[in-house]
């Protein structure tokens, strides 16, 4: 039942909004609405009851394991959330003068200078508020160091096959042509294509290391070298940082420019689809391009850095400094942790994941990398499966979501037929991946004796498989009072 | 060990069936001369308890003003009920719904979500969020660049908002699209149709539409949306979603009405806290919904004919069509928008209209004890809804810090902005203004400026 459905005409909830309806005497009679807006008229209680009971429709970290590859879905502390809600952080206008803001610019300035060594860059900006946007300002600020050089004659961004969608569709929004280049059976990139195909028009290299394939790279010195010889600079798509945090630092891979998903590495929430952050790191020659506002510290003062401080910034990137909230949650998260802690996010995350894979391969599942480590997650392939019982990647996913668990990424990276990405994340136990195991293993009983039940599947959840090719065609993006 | 729950049993029973000897070796495949030296930059770790502390003492440093800023973020009452139930674990901690049946409740919150905007704009179709408002104006003029197809330029008025202005700058300037801004009338604060005619003659693919303003001015929306159509571009609307209570709605502007509506959803619920997280809507006719950029949600039916919700006209985004898509955009802000829909349902038509109402009221009974005083005068002849721009007889700066001292945050100071102006402040009374607040204010103010 929609919210709709719950309101009766004239209910309402009299403490939510001024007890008298004031006077709209200054606004020509011209400019005023004619008709309502379609709000649902309810009492405090149904949308309280409503939304509850919506919230209880979903899967999430706190109520099942979530094991989604290449989206880091581990523990969000509670205390991170309810430290960056406190009172006077939530009241504060972003517009306010920066000596009303003294204790939450600390913040945001401890956290660019931790985010600088963990990265190993030499500036951050933390305007960026997704991963997505975090590429584009890394892109955009490529492109801006070329054009600052005279060097106009650069078109191209390279782009791995194994590469999120985003990278190639960030490429082309700031105006580049893509690359793309294959991954050798390995799962490293194809040396040789790439060394084809840097060259005069080369503008970066977009890389994620460890690769969605859940390896990592071991060529990347060479492909910094590769890159960097032909005037070209590298990119580094931050998504699965969670794999070598505290281990190797990007900038000591070669990379000139970053971004890190905080709502994955460092934990803040995934909100059903944001909101995340995405800093962006970036080494020496890029500092001058760098996003603003950047927080600065000056005689014991901290203050925003603007256009007036760096006349070759790329611009803003957000009405006003990004996702404050977010970036808050982050600090408390690193703080928490310490050097110490994200040495140990690395190590654990490696180990949940090389044990996964273990388990599963000796369950009888087929790994698609076998002779390589896991990162922190790593890739099965069915195509073996469905060949012989017809059980595709996506039914085996919808079955786990009876047995309670979340679905790992289904059908991406997109060159291994038939894959599941699984990403365990540090923060599950030994036993909730046993547990896991078992599921598998019985789903992978029932592909053999009772195809068709796991073709079926979901069954238990609140609604059972749903017709995706009816929703594209018969578009129905808005309920309509009958 | 922050959050990691592994035993040492776990631990030795993990790696002796992984066949690895300690931990050290799963990063065996990272060449060592990549491996990092040591965190120097990165403080000890704390107990719960020390960053409670570290936080509250922080949180303490920043206190609480009267604030009379408005300029793109607004302060107003927030139900209890909305945080409480938008921070639930469910909502809080799940992934973007790809597998819808496991996602069902974040679903059928995005498309109540859908309708909701898609009414209060009056357009056919919503998506579920882009990532603040200036950023949607950004998509915006890509989307009608991509519809139009033989014009790359976009035409925007001085009038919207001048960081708004620079992010679509910034956005749109790699793929070659140029942003042409028109003038304003110093006289009324609006742009009006008739100072457009002097681009009359070009082409371009759309005029940006702002209302309120940016200097809280109500802009002659419908000849603005009908010259737009005239000269064959699209209306893009910049609106303030709580106006929309009131105000006519993008979708029903002039003739034909706007083609796309976009905004910041900030003042439904989102707290201010220093500029974000807040969500930036969109919204627009039919005809251009494959041109949209970000999630949609469709109703749909599941193997029994139940009702049931997707993520739908997936063809667009990045993760199928790659280079191809209509943008990179992929986590968007769905939690702000699980807020801002429990927002709307509490308070409802009459609600909202409520608080818009009394928030116009407030700006007016400000202005009246503001303008009464030696030294203040309204800027522009124009109507305002719920925020206006002042000249004083004092350097604005001066006056500000002034007020500050006295806790009071009197407005955001134009200087910088629009130098043109002379001493100038935006000032903005909201709902959460009482009497005794304005006159507070007005009375500080007058100190202030009368001060030597």
């Amino acid at each position: 039942m929609l919210i709709f459905e719950h309101a009766r005409p004239g209910r309402r909830n009299y403490s939510q909004s001024p007890a008298a309806a004031a006077t709209t005497v200054g606004i020509p009679e011209d400019l005023l609405r004619t008709v309502p807006p379609l709000l649902p008229e309810v009492s405090e209680m149904d949308a309280v009851r409503h939304y509850t009971r919506l919230s209880q429709q979903n899967f999430s970290i706190d109520t099942q394991f979530y094991p989604l590859g290449s989206c880091t879905m581990k523990y969000n502390p509670r205390a991170c959330n309810s430290l960056a809600m406190l009172p006077q952080f939530l009241a504060r206008h972003p517009r306010a003068p920066e000596s009303t803001g003294q204790g939450f610019l600390a913040c945001m300035y401890e956290l660019q200078e931790i985010l600088k060594d963990v990265t190993g860059m030499s500036g951050v900006s933390l305007t960026s508020m997704a991963g997505a946007q975090g590429e584009l300002i890394g892109i955009a600020m490529i492109r801006a160091y070329h054009e600052s050089r005279g060097d106009t004659a650069r078109t191209e961004i390279i782009v791995p096959d194994a590469a999120h969608g985003t990278n190639p569709a960030t490429a082309v929004m700031c105006g580049y042509k893509v690359v793309e280049i294959p991954t050798d059976r390995e799962g490293n990139v194809d040396m040789q294509a790439l060394e084809a195909a840097v060259g005069p028009r080369t503008a970066g290299l977009m890389l994620t290391n460890p690769s969605t394939l859940g390896v990592f790279e071991k060529n990347v010195a060479e492909m910094s070298r590769l890159v960097h010889q032909v005037g070209g600079l590298l990119y580094y798509d931050g998504a699965n940082l969670n794999a070598i945090l505290g281990k190797v630092k990007p900038g000591d891979m070669g990379f000139d420019v970053i971004h890190i998903n905080l709502h994955k590495t460092f934990s803040t929430p995934h909100g059903g689809g944001g909101p995340g952050a995405a800093p962006v790191g970036v080494a020496e020659r890029l500092l001058p391009f760098l996003p603003v506002p950047v927080v600065a510290l000056e005689n014991g003062t901290y203050r925003w850095l603007t256009e007036k401080d760096r006349p070759q910034t790329i611009g803003r990137l957000s009405a006003h400094m990004g996702n404050a909230g977010v970036l808050l949650r982050a600090y408390v998260y690193v703080r928490l942790l310490g050097a110490e802690g994200m040495h140990r996010v690395a190590d654990f995350a490696a180990l949940n994941a090389n044990y996964l894979m273990a388990e599963l391969s000796r369950a009888g599942f087929e790994i698609a990398y076998p002779t390589r480590r896991a990162s922190h997650e790593f890739i099965v392939t069915l195509k073996n499966l469905k060949e012989e019982t017809g059980v595709t990647a996506m039914n085996l996913a919808k079955r786990l979501l009876d047995k309670g668990y979340h679905a790992p990424t289904t059908y991406f990276p997109l060159l291994v037929p038939e894959c599941l990405l699984i990403e365990p994340a540090e923060t599950e136990s030994k036993e909730t991946l046993d547990a896991f195991v078992s599921a598998m293993k019985e789903i992978l009983e029932e592909a053999r004796t009772q195809p068709d039940l796991v073709k079926g599947a979901p069954h238990s959840t609140p609604v059972r498989k749903l017709d995706d090719v009816k929703a594209a065609r018969e578009l129905d993006l808005a309920w309509k009072q009958a | 060990m922050p959050f990691i729950p592994h035993t040492d049993d776990d631990i030795q029973a993990m790696l002796a069936s992984i066949g690895a000897r300690a931990i050290d070796d799963l990063f065996d495949e990272i060449p060592s001369e990549l491996k990092s030296t040591g965190l120097k930059g990165v403080p000890d770790g704390l107990g719960e308890m020390e960053i409670s502390r570290l936080m509250l003492e922080r949180a303490e440093t920043d206190g609480r003003y009267l604030s009379f800023i408005g300029a793109g973020a607004y302060e107003h009452h927030i139900p209890a009920a909305v945080w409480q139930i938008t921070t639930r674990g469910e909502f809080y901690s799940s992934y973007t719904p790809y597998q819808a049946e496991a996602s069902q409740g974040t679903l059928q919150l995005l498309y109540e979500y859908q309708t909701m905007m898609a009414s209060l704009t009056g357009m056919d179709v919503s998506n579920a969020s882009m990532y603040d408002g200036a950023s949607a104006l950004a998509e915006a003029a890509l989307m009608a660049v991509r519809s139009h197809k033989s014009s790359r330029r976009i035409l925007i008025p001085a009038t919207v908002h001048p960081v708004y202005r620079n992010v679509v700058r910034t956005i749109v300037r790699n793929q070659g699209i140029e942003v042409v801004e028109a003038p304003y009338c110093r006289e009324s604060g609006q742009t009006l149709p008739e100072s457009l005619d002097a681009f009359g003659g070009e082409e371009f693919a759309a005029l940006v539409i702002p209302q309120p303003n940016f200097f809280g001015i109500l802009e002659p929306v419908d000849a603005l949306t009908d010259w737009a159509h005239r000269h064959n571009m699209l209306a893009i609307g910049v609106v303030n979603p709580t106006t929309l209570a009131l105000l006519t709605p993008p979708g029903n502007w002039g003739e034909k009405g706007a083609d796309i509506a976009v905004g910041e959803g900030q003042p439904l619920g989102i707290p201010l806290s220093s500029g974000g997280p807040y969500f930036g809507f969109m919204s627009c006719k039919q005809a251009l919904v494959r041109q949209m950029p970000g999630r949609i949600i469709g109703r749909t039916t599941d193997l029994d004919g139940r009702p049931g919700f997707v993520l739908t006209l997936q063809a667009r985004e990045q993760h199928i069509r790659r280079s191809k898509a209509t943008s990179n955009i992929c986590t968007n802000q769905g939690l702000m928008v699980t807020a801002a829909t429990i927002y709307m349902a509490l308070t409802g038509p009459e609600g909202l209209r409520r608080i818009a109402a009394q928030s116009h009221a407030n700006t007016l009974a400000l202005l009246e004890k503001l303008e009464a005083l030696e030294g203040v005068k309204r800027l522009f002849s124009g109507p305002v809804f719920h925020e206006a721009a002042l000249s004083l007889s004092r350097p604005a700066g001066e006056v500000l810090r002034t007020l500050e001292r006295e806790g009071i945050l009197g407005g955001l100071s134009l200087e910088e902005s629009h130098p043109e102006l002379g001493s100038a402040i935006l000032v903005c009374a909201t709902e959460t203004k009482t009497p005794a607040d304005l006159e507070r204010f007005a009375q500080r103010l007058g100190l202030a400026l009368g001060a030597a």
